[in-house]
């Protein structure tokens, strides 16, 4: 009997195949016959194709075919619907019609042998456009037009705040950032007898699979969709984007297999991004710190193609009490791309604002920051009067704050030093919701007494294989290594997203239904004719360790019991349900603590270190939950300090679509990173107590990190990223 | 990526008669090269392979000079044993520039070559007076933050020379050894980069076919300190938005001789040597003096929209720079 592994910091199962090349992605799929597909991208941000001299990369070496909107087959859209599972963010196929839309919009797409001899087609195809004028901002798209996407309002926040106490009004702004995960964007696609099989490094196989049924109007079940392993997707890579349409279309179109890579300058402009935001704060309190009114009217950028909302102030109207509050969500029309959700959408960038504007008001009020959350903690979600379900952010501010030494900050701003160095401290909250989903799974254990689990969701590096076979091996009472976890398969019965922080919490409960459905199997095999408990009751019978049990003390191995009758296996399947309705509202929390310093000789800011407690139930892997937490913090730290995409104001076009000049933090710029995790088991969201815990460590980060640089030096910066030239004093 | 002969060299004298008579380029490490060929950028029809060159050696000459072949690797000279002890702020500027694995591939006459960053440059299809002379510049009216110039930049072009290496060349001194069809010549470091003028295109001395072959660094500056400080906004592979080389040699508590260059602010490797012989007499702490060179050093700087916060920045990169170098040499260290 294996040791109880779940909770514990158990290695990635599917670690030696990464680490030795075995493990096969998207693109190292090479079937035979396949060709390599490359994009024309348009240059202009907004306008309309006149012509497309295809003429002399016709004659290229190696040139099979080169698409466009004169020549390329009609696709059908998405619906976009998420409740269908068949969500997209682009819901214009490529090559529609000759529109442009944003810069780096697919015009056309080059087929031939080799990737080298498409890409170099690819240059010397010659497109003309009619170019029109381009909002290549959020400040430009707002002056064509601003459109209200929904709004929640609880009493009369406009009155609240005239009537405060103290208050703040502050607006925040935070840039477009681009995804960048480590695996750039590739399908590898093929047709075989009407099917349709694609390799695609995709977070969600069954929306891929449904949005290509849409695309070629299939019965879903002609589709396949694999996604062995991912190198990441951030919520880039959720939904399909144009060129894995595109290559599926030429796949069909030149009856050979096609794969495609999104070069990485053009996943800045056709892959997503998270939108760029402003966001109007307004904050009420009584000369005590209870919160009377918060007002939170963001604004973010969209596309002429479809409306996406950056959900700002999704966790503002729950995190903190009050009785009076509007949150509002607006778009304006910028041209670029359509965003997407990018890890923590929402509260990612939303708590920035929040989390900032508390601490503005913490100041205003001569109050601690942390003491002014405790004073504002509500007991149930405010949008609902529904208790939470297990919510224990106090515990949070305590462990957390206790660890990093809080007690001893020297409250004055700029009275902190190390040298050359100012210190500065600064604390906020996170929250992230806590959500789960239909998610159905497949057990079969086997007579050598190993356990296979099938389940249509996919690993992005999180340790979604990892978790699942724990949870396999703890509930079947056997060795991990005897588990097999097969995923990213979309002919396996339903799985996840790996998204929105709820794969864990969904996916986890179907594979405890499962082995349990596959042990009541093989007990009721254990008792037919020929098996080694003939004509025992089932009732009698219990499967525990691997193996079937009487009562007399008699034990049948799997083995034992298939053999003999000669079956293959025992299978269970189980369907798990979505998020309960129980009167509970549910969600993740916790704190970041930031410490900064800056440099006034040299302009250079360091952040020092981090600690965070975070409240998101019951831990399944100590290692892979940590790891989830920490990277989060490291992605907020990039995104208080360096992200940006930055644009051409002329052209709207990405200037810095690149790893050397999109800045990411590098292993120099870390901090010491000190993560407690409560572990509190939440039975209410399922039976294993676990919520999800890919988002919540990024929110706040930013906050944190502006914080802790008004303390140091007295600066409030509220445009994110905070680069040293908004720090320094002297700018000229 | 078009489609371009490769040719591997094997001596001097073939890969110089292999680079003549077609659009060519000499390939070395690549980091430069195969980014802006893979971006259509530059579309050479022949590249020339001189890794296999015996160019890969550092001798000391007998007159205190340290010769540098031009395929030294950044990672080999930054821990040679000589560069350490003898021209620290060279060793620190190559350790500060790219990743460890540019560095490994990334080579001396490369590095000395290396191309600018500037986004309408390397987009292929903006405007840009390197790229397509007379097209104009894109950066002027653009996005100019990171990779942009204050010094010496004219209405042509502006973009930053992004070496880190250069800097420190540029501060300690070397010369330039060059192989062509009219056989071997040298050019001053200080003479080998041109400012972009009217002519942006032309960034360098070498003539058609021309191939570096050394760089041979000045003899190393009697009881100095030196030090390279690189502002940027992350930690590392990040390309200066300001830095300093700063070589500073005492007698007794007054400064002697010193050199001074900058990297991230100018079009070439930024010698300030007005500023520097203002340096001279002063004494090793005197903060004030230290000021009124870094702001004597970004005289006439000239910003444009994004990086106006580029000079002060120099001017901190420049004071800490002289500071720590002389604070060095009151130790004794050797440059």
């Amino acid at each position: 009997m294996s040791e109880t592994t779940i909770g514990s910091a158990v290695a990635r199962v599917e670690g030696i195949d990464k680490l030795t090349g075995r493990a096969r992605y998207a693109a190292d799929v090479h079937p035979e016959g396949m060709t390599h597909a490359y994009g024309v991208y348009s240059t202009i941000a907004r306008g309309r194709i006149v012509s497309i001299d295809t003429s002399v990369a016709d004659e290229m070496p190696g040139v099979i075919e080169i698409f466009h909107h004169d020549n390329f087959p009609k696709l059908h859209r998405s619906p976009a619907s998420f409740p269908e599972e068949n969500m997209v963010d682009e819901l214009r196929t490529p090559f529609e019609d000759d529109e442009v839309h944003y810069a780096g919009q697919f015009v056309a797409l080059v087929v031939a042998d080799t990737f080298e001899h498409a890409r170099d087609a690819a240059y010397r195809v010659k497109v003309s456009y009619d170019a029109a004028s381009a909002a290549a901002n959020l400040a430009m798209g707002r002056e064509a037009g601003e459109t209200e996407a929904n709004r929640t309002e609880r009493g009369d926040a406009d009155s609240a705040y005239a009537g405060a106490d103290v208050k703040i009004d502050a607006t925040y702004t935070t840039p477009v950032e681009t995804h960048n995960p480590m695996e750039m964007h590739a399908t590898t696609a093929r047709w075989v007898d009407g099917r349709l099989i694609v390799h695609e490094s995709t977070q969600g196989v069954i929306f891929a699979r449904n949005t290509l049924a849409k695309n070629f109007d299939l019965d879903p079940s002609q589709i396949e969709v694999h996604a062995d392993f991912i190198g990441s997707g951030f919520g880039g890579k959720l939904w399909l984007w144009p060129h894995s349409l595109a290559t599926c279309a030429a796949a069909r179109e030149l009856g050979r297999p096609v794969q495609f890579m999104l070069p990485r300058q053009n996943m800045f402009t056709t892959s997503g991004h998270r939108a760029e935001t402003s966001q109007h704060m307004q904050l009420g309190a009584k000369a005590d710190g209870t919160l009377t009114s918060i007002i939170h009217d963001s604004i973010n950028s969209t596309s002429s193609i479809n409306t996406f909302v950056e959900d700002c102030g999704g966790a503002t109207s729950s995190l903190y009490a009050s009785d009076a509050l509007r949150v509002s969500h607006s778009t304006a029309v910028v041209s670029r791309g359509t965003p997407t959700s990018m890890r923590a959408p929402g509260a990612g960038v939303g708590l920035f604002a929040l989390e900032s504007a508390m601490d503005e008001l913490a100041i205003e009020l001569d109050m601690d920051p942390l003491e002014l959350r405790r004073k504002n903690f509500t007991d149930t979600d405010p949008n609902d009067g529904k208790p939470w379900s297990s919510n224990h952010i106090l515990e949070c501010y305590d462990r957390a704050a206790e660890r990093f030494g809080w007690a001893e900050r020297n409250k004055a701003i700029g009275s902190m030093r190390d040298g050359d160095w100012l210190i500065g401290q600064g604390v906020a909250a996170c929250n992230w919701d806590a959500m789960r989903n239909p998610c159905d799974a497949r057990v079969i254990l086997r007579p050598d007494g190993s356990a296979t689990v099938h389940c249509a969701t996919q690993d992005i590096g999180t340790g979604t294989y990892t978790i699942i076979a724990q949870t396999a091996a703890d509930t079947l009472g056997i060795d991990i290594e005897r588990v097999h976890v097969v995923i990213g398969d979309s002919t396996f019965p339903h799985g996840q997203i790996s998204g929105g922080s709820w794969a864990t919490a969904s996916i986890l409960p179907a594979i405890v239904g499962a082995c349990k459905t596959a042990a009541d199997k093989l007990i009721e095999y254990a008792a037919k004719d020929g098996a080694p408990m003939a004509g025992a009751p089932t009732d009698d019978l219990i499967f525990e360790a691997g193996v079937v049990k009487n009562g007399q003390g008699d034990r049948a191995a799997p083995g034992d019991i298939l053999t003999p009758l000669k079956l293959p296996h025992a299978i269970g399947d189980f369907h798990s349900d979505g998020s309960p309705d129980d009167g509970y509202a549910y969600g993740s929390f916790g704190v970041n603590f930031v410490e900064i310093g800056w440099n006034p000789n040299t302009a250079q800011l360091k952040v020092r270190r981090v600690v965070s407690a975070i409240d998101a139930g019951a831990i399944i892997n100590d290692a892979t939950a940590r790891n989830q937490v920490e990277g989060a913090i490291v992605m907020g730290l990039g995104s208080a300090l360096f992200e940006a995409t930055e644009y051409d104001e002329r052209t709207a076009r990405p200037v810095n679509n690149n790893y050397a000049e999109y800045l990411v933090p590098v292993n120099a710029d870390m901090p010491a990173l000190d993560v407690i995790l409560l572990n509190h088991p939440d039975y209410h969201l399922n039976e294993l107590g676990a919520r999800g815990i890919g988002e919540i460590g990024l929110t706040g980060v930013q906050a944190a990190v502006a914080n802790a640089i008004y303390h140091a030096t007295g600066k409030r910066i509220r445009d994110l990223p905070i680069t040293l030239d908004k720090i320094m004093d002297d700018t000229a | 990526m078009r489609q371009f002969d490769y040719k591997r060299a094997t001596d001097t004298d073939a890969a110089l008669a292999a680079h003549a008579g077609q659009r060519s380029a000499y390939l070395a490490g690549g980091t430069t090269l195969i980014d802006l060929v893979k971006l259509d950028v530059m579309q050479p029809e022949r590249m020339v392979d001189v890794n296999r060159l015996a160019l890969s050696d550092i001798e000391p000459v007998d007159d205190g000079r340290l010769r540098v072949g031009a395929t030294v690797r950044n990672t080999a000279l930054a821990y040679n044993e000589r560069v350490v002890r003898d021209y620290k702020v060279l060793s620190e500027a190559l350790l500060q520039g790219a990743s460890r694995q540019l560095r490994n591939r990334a080579t001396t006459a490369g590095n000395v070559m290396q191309r600018v960053r500037c986004s309408y440059f390397r987009d292929g299809i903006s405007p840009c007076n390197k790229r397509e002379p007379g097209s104009g510049c894109s950066a002027i009216d653009g996005h100019n933050r990171e990779v942009f110039a204050v010094l010496g930049t004219s209405e042509h072009c502006i973009a930053v020379h992004p070496s880190d290496m250069c800097v420190a060349m540029a501060a300690i001194g070397a010369t330039v050894e060059v192989q062509g069809p009219n056989g071997r010549r040298e050019i001053a470091f200080g003479d080998f980069h041109k400012m972009p003028g009217d002519t942006p295109q032309i960034e360098h001395a070498l003539e058609d076919d021309e191939l570096i072959t050394h760089v041979t660094l000045d003899a190393p500056m009697r009881d100095a300190g030196s030090t390279y400080i690189k502002l940027r906004d992350r930690s590392s592979y990040q390309f200066a938005l300001a830095s300093c080389a700063a070589i500073v040699a005492l007698d007794g508590d007054r400064i002697r001789e010193a050199r001074l260059a900058l990297g991230g602010v100018g079009t070439k490797p930024w010698r300030c040597q007005e500023a520097e012989a203002e340096l001279i007499g002063a004494a090793v702490d005197d903060m004030a003096a230290f000021e009124a060179v870094a702001r004597r050093a970004m005289e006439g700087a000239t910003p444009f929209k994004h990086n106006a916060f580029k000079i002060p920045l120099a001017r901190k990169a420049i004071v800490q720079a002289i500071k720590d170098a002389a604070a060095r040499a009151g130790q004794g260290a050797l440059a």
